[in-house]
């Protein structure tokens, strides 16, 4: 049993706060929508009947509980402690995404709703949806910032042919961050039918403790197989994190067990530089206000939001969830930040020692493990997060790797 | 009390509505929106609103949005918006200016050291789109208590229930979003907003100012008519975007206070 009174495990507060982070900062139009739909999930959050639905599809649709792995090749090659990969890139659609928003489609269909919003940035999180929607007949309108809609191009075909509406927004700069402001505006516009599925661990309350939620099953599953494979817990917990769902997904379940340490990787771009090419929210930002919450964003002195910077078109957002700035504060969790060049070393090694080829999103978490594995004893065991596979991400890495693609001919390793 | 509250009793004692014109600060940059903002009293302008530009102003439609990048790519900001509200005061001491815009700039600046300068410089209230009566205490309550009015907005998805926490706070007068949507969106119909309107003057003595989607002269009179006055803020902004004078611009301002002040 935890000790409540020390325990990390019990926010938010009825405020939606995590200390002074997160809230719910929107307009009047949207209050009465997010207060109702906090009601709605406090009660399908005690109904039994409502996760037994989740295990159902869980099980049968998205293949769950995703594999605990021994990545004994990498383990092998970087020396010392020794790695394990939770799987979820095996999940339906490839991603931790599906997780949450089957939790979300199913409350939004207790609830009545006919119409889901969406805003995607790698395309992870708008292919679930369309898929989710699609599996129960629901209209489904995903915003995707017109740079991603370019680097992504195969996931909107996917979104596409799963029967979404995929709309470029070219407000603002074109990315996540203005996806996001037009799906608020759908939102708030189509108040009585609509249904805003959020992909990550932020926006207004009830938002990041619900997403949270959904992806808490990661965690749990991680614990108990770990528990089976090895006895005991791990040692260390890395995850990537751009709004940081799937890392808050992993890290929620170990919060209070005090020995284990947990790290976040943000994405550092180019490096965590004053000329702001990251998207590393703590290690390069400050607290401030947006998209409904209270968290540490990419800003400049007049609290102008900045762009981020990253070669994965899912890290690429300048703010991240409440929860995250409040561990960080506390210094519960440590963030730490990967350049997009660590990154594609990752990527690459990953690919040649365990076969598997990972998203650009955790080739970040595997570029720290990279890092800190070889320091550590062999009987020290860290956990990260495959939470994505790296299929949407082979063009971008060509180009980066210098491939032509439509040659053929380049050699990606030597 | 305020310009605001001294405005409305002057108004109200001439039976007359209210006519509110937006527009946002340096836009497309700080001389023509200074010179855009000292000529709006003469056009008729009984309240002006000044938009604080923001990167990502969620609950505004793309001509307000396009409004603040082209403030900000000239070079606007919080400081430089204050710095034109110092300039038009020194021209103008009745006229109420309220600050429409976004927390974030503020929240940068700091909330104390913000409220003493914008009480310095001549603001008189402030609209802060996505700070609910939930959040009172980061803004509203300190602004209350610094002596500025903390205007709210009602919406359409306001109802019975939680009107009176909307109101509770609100001072200067109750800004009624006439639809479910954004700034410069579908408009508003008069037999609409009529029964909103008396549905929240029923719960408050302050002014009802109804606002989004009234883009002409009539639009203004037939709205104003059902309220204590209306709000036009995409409709002039797009005048400033197509890249029309402050002479062609105060015109058209003046063709909308008319058409309210007839109302």
């Amino acid at each position: 049993m935890n000790d409540l009174a020390n325990s990390f495990m019990t926010g938010p507060d009825e405020q939606g706060r995590f200390g002074i982070f997160g809230g719910r900062f929107v307009s009047e139009t949207l209050m009465p929508l997010i207060l109702e739909l906090e009601e709605q999930y406090e009660r399908a959050k005690t109904d039994d009947s409502f996760w037994a639905e989740m295990d159902f599809l869980w099980k049968h649709y998205v293949g769950r509980p995703s594999p605990l792995y021994f990545a004994e090749r990498l383990t092998d090659r970087l020396g010392g402690a020794k790695v394990y990969m939770k799987r979820d890139e095996l999940n339906h659609t490839g991603a931790h995404k599906i997780n949450n928003v089957l939790g979300q489609i199913i409350l939004a269909r207790r609830m009545g709703k006919t119409r889901i919003i969406a805003e995607t940035g790698a395309g992870q999180h708008g292919v679930a949806t369309a898929t989710v929607c699609a599996k129960f007949g629901l209209k489904c309108v995903v915003y995707m910032g017109a740079h991603d809609v370019e680097r992504q191009a195969p996931n909107v075909f996917r979104m596409k042919l799963l029967g979404a509406e995929v709309v470029p927004v070219t407000s603002g700069r074109g990315t996540l961050k203005d996806a996001m402001n037009d799906a608020l505006r759908d939102w708030v516009t189509n108040v009585r039918d609509t249904f805003y599925c959020i992909g990550t661990v932020a926006g207004p309350h009830p938002y990041p403790a619900m997403v949270r939620d959904f992806q808490s099953i990661i965690g749990k599953e991680a614990k108990e197989q770990m528990h089976e494979a090895e006895g005991r817990l791990p040692d260390t917990l890395i995850a990537a994190i751009g709004g940081g769902s799937n890392a808050m997904g992993l890290f929620y379940p170990f919060l209070d067990d005090k020995a284990v340490n947990i790290i976040g990787v943000e994405a550092g771009g180019k490096g965590v530089n004053a000329k702001m090419e990251h998207c590393a929210s703590l290690t390069g930002g400050r607290p401030g206000v947006l998209h409904g919450n209270r968290t540490y964003l990419l800003q400049d002195e007049d609290g102008q939001i900045l762009e981020g910077f990253s070669i994965s078109a899912g890290l690429d957002y300048p703010g991240i969830g409440p929860e995250h700035a409040w561990l960080h504060e506390i210094g519960r969790a440590q963030y730490v930040s990967i350049t997009d060049k660590e990154a594609l070393e990752a990527f690459q090694l990953c690919c040649e020692t365990e076969g598997i080829i990972p998203a650009l999103e955790p080739s970040h978490a595997l570029a720290h493990v990279m890092k800190i594995a070889p320091e550590l004893p062999a009987d020290h065991i860290i956990c990260m997060n495959m939470c994505g596979r790296g299929d949407k991400d082979i063009f971008t890495v060509a180009k980066h790797l210098g491939v032509d693609m439509a040659g053929g001919e380049g050699r990606v390793m030597d | 009390m305020t310009r605001i509250d001294a405005t409305f009793a002057r108004l109200s004692a001439e039976g007359k509505k209210a006519f509110v014109a937006y527009i946002m600060a340096g836009d497309p940059d700080m001389a023509t929106s200074l010179d855009v903002m000292r000529g709006l009293p003469a056009a008729g302008v009984d309240v002006i609103e000044l938009g604080l530009p923001f990167t990502d102003p969620m609950a505004d439609g793309p001509t307000i949005q396009l409004a603040g990048q082209r403030a900000l790519e000239a070079g606007m900001t919080l400081e430089k918006t204050l710095e034109m509200v110092r300039a038009f005061r020194e021209g103008d001491s009745d006229t109420p200016i309220v600050l429409m815009g976004y927390y974030n700039p503020i929240y940068a600046r700091g909330v104390d050291r913000f409220l003493a300068e914008a009480q310095d410089a001549g603001i008189d209230g402030l609209i802060v789109v996505d700070l609910p009566p939930e959040e009172d205490a980061e803004l509203c309550l300190p602004a209350q208590a610094a002596g500025l009015n903390f205007i709210r907005l009602a919406t359409p998805t306001t109802d019975d229930k939680r009107l009176p926490k909307v109101l509770q706070n609100t001072s200067g007068f109750v800004y009624y979003v006439s639809i479910t949507g954004i700034t410069g969106a579908a408009a508003a119909q008069a037999a609409d907003v009529a029964p909103e309107v008396a549905r929240i003057k029923a719960q408050t003595d302050l002014p009802v100012i109804v606002g989004f989607g009234i883009r002409s002269p009539e639009s203004a009179e037939s709205i104003a008519s059902v309220a204590d006055g209306c709000v036009v803020g995409s409709a002039i902004v797009a005048e400033l975007g197509a890249g029309k004078p402050p002479a062609d611009v105060l015109a058209f301002v003046k063709s909308l206070a008319d058409g309210a002040h007839s109302a």
